[in-house]
């Protein structure tokens, strides 16, 4: 029986390359996925599309493209590779363009395939209500980007057009996987149970190291050998969607039942309903077997039917954050980072910033958790943060942090100031019929 | 006892939705951590953060793989991207959680 290998090379659009690179020269794979998207990227990318109308996709595509291509394709003595990634954004076709470009250099020849007709921002009505209990109308011209979640519609559309590569902008992380499963195996689009192993197997793999040992050391309680050079997981599948995860051999990172139950939680609600486009996955009686060194087989997932209705992602402009940070150290640190908060919640006030929320926290005290610390670290940093509607006043909250230097406590050092813009994401619910996946060359 | 001695954990986001993992070490552990790990407990646990009048904490039992999913509506307060929190996915979390204090197994 067949057995389908797909790899992991990105986990988010910032994710190491080298590994990637790594899995696509020794991890004999027939896929390669990159999952680059999240929640507001494509809000962002929308962004740079508006500034730069050939942009909007994402920033490492041509590096990582680059480093994997000349392992892409039929090649004499492997299997063939091919690349499936969302890093199209907000721009699909122009990301496909640029990876043409990038093949041609190369001296390769190679189909490149986009998938669009995730951007519904047309389709939105003024009436349409979001999650956060706005409605699209009230956004006005602060609305940047309406994304829905596609399936694997539009993937398999382009690997039946036989793409070696095929870039989307917004699909739902395990369909990027699913796909190729589908396609190999000839499942049906109903195939519920089929649909919900191979989502399991999408939903382990999409945050690449997130499961071969990434984001999971805790000395002396989880240790991880060789972190610095992790490994990305790759899977082999059959054609039941029995999958065995592992990693190429060598690389450092380990595959353990741990690995594969912290990654099969992760961002996941109701485990016996994990809805994508595609399937009602069922994770709540998976179980995990190892079968050797950094090789674990997953069982028992399950599916039911589709949702008729997809996710769309709504980014919308919401004003600016100011951002003031200043570090004590020493004895009496806590005390003096105190009086700086006081005094710079004192000052905002007094000089009349105006602000829609403001946060003043010591790191090293009660930064992430509230006040739980028993004890008095040696140095703190206080963070003061504030969000503005205006860009002008958000400006404000970091110079009156700054000003400690010498109107504040003694000993204050290493000021930061930032201002960053907010771009904020929501969401609504679109018929599936109303959204229309295709392929574009 | 501390949690964090008998279990590991992840933490994840969706808009303002954080969950926790909490997988045991150990299978044997597991029926006790269900009982001492009640919704009452890690809602308590984490008053000071969750939002007054969001809906109330979740808990999902994962038998096969000896684990419990908390999921803790509005905790993030506005979601990753409009949050002023220093760790706005909330990822430092489960981490917290594991400091929880336990009685001693018989």
């Amino acid at each position: 029986m067949k057995t389908l290998r797909i790899g992991s090379g990105a986990g988010y659009s910032g994710d190491r390359i080298e590994p990637a690179v790594e899995l696509a020269e020794h991890g004999d794979l027939d896929y390669l996925v990159f999952e680059c998207l999240a929640e507001r990227t494509i809000a962002l990318a929308q962004q740079a599309r508006i500034s730069d109308p050939q942009g909007g996709y994402d920033p490492l595509l041509s590096e990582r493209m680059r480093r994997v291509l000349p392992f892409v394709g039929v090649q004499t003595g492997r299997r063939r590779l091919r690349v499936i990634t969302n890093m199209g954004a907000a721009n699909p076709v122009s990301a496909a363009a640029e990876v043409r470009r990038i093949a041609v250099e190369l001296g390769l020849d190679l189909k490149v395939l986009a998938v669009v007709g995730d951007d519904v921002l047309t389709m939105l009505q003024p009436e349409f209500l979001l999650d956060n209990g706005q409605t699209v109308g009230s956004l006005g011209e602060r609305l940047i980007s309406a994304n829905a979640y596609l399936g694997v519609d539009g993937i398999l559309q382009a690997l039946h057009a036989d793409a070696d590569v095929v870039i989307t902008g917004r699909v739902a992380d395990p369909s990027l996987f699913l796909a190729p499963q589908m396609v190999e195996f000839g499942w049906a689009a109903d195939d519920w149970p089929r649909l919900g192993r191979g989502t399991l197997v999408g939903h382990l793999l999409e945050c690449a190291g997130q499961v071969s040992g990434g984001y999971f050391a805790d000395p002396g309680f989880k240790d991880v050998d060789d972190l610095a050079r992790l490994g990305f997981p790759l899977a082999e599948i059959d054609a039941d969607g029995q999958a065995v995860i592992t990693k190429v051999t060598g690389s450092g990172g380990r595959v353990s039942r741990a690995t594969c139950t912290e990654q099969l939680i992760y961002e996941v609600h109701d485990p016996a309903a994990y809805l994508t486009p595609d399937v009602t996955a069922d994770f709540s009686r998976v179980c995990f077997v190892e079968e050797g060194a950094d090789r674990v087989r997953a069982q028992g997932a399950g599916g039911r039917s589709r949702p008729e209705r997809l996710k769309v992602s709504v980014g919308y402009l919401d004003g600016w954050i100011g951002e003031g940070q200043m570090s004590y150290g020493g004895p009496g640190a806590v005390a003096r980072a105190q009086l700086a908060r006081d005094v710079v919640l004192k000052r905002l006030e007094l000089i009349g910033v105006k602000m829609q929320d403001v946060r003043a926290e010591l790191i090293g005290m009660d930064s992430l958790h509230g006040p739980r610390s028993t004890v008095e670290p040696w140095e703190v940093r206080l963070r003061v943060a504030a969000r503005c509607e205006e860009r002008s006043e958000a400006v404000r909250v970091g110079n009156e942090v700054e000003t400690l230097y010498t109107n504040g406590p003694s000993g204050g050092g290493g000021a930061s100031k930032s201002v960053r813009q907010v771009v904020a994401v929501a969401s609504l619910l679109l018929p599936r019929d109303a959204v229309n996946p295709r392929i574009e060359a | 006892m501390k949690l964090h001695t008998l279990a590991h954990s992840r933490t994840g986001d969706k808009g303002d939705t954080s969950n926790i993992s909490i997988i045991a070490y150990r299978a044997e552990d597991y029926p006790w951590l269900c009982e001492q790990l009640t919704v009452e407990r890690v809602a308590g646990f984490f008053a000071d953060l969750l939002e007054p009048g969001a809906a109330p904490v979740r808990r999902y039992e994962l038998a096969n793989v000896q684990a419990l999913n908390f999921v803790l509506p509005g905790i993030l307060r506005g979601g990753v991207t409009r949050s002023l929190a220093l760790d706005a996915h909330g990822k430092c979390l489960g981490s917290a959680l594991l400091d929880i204090d336990l009685p001693i197994m018989n």
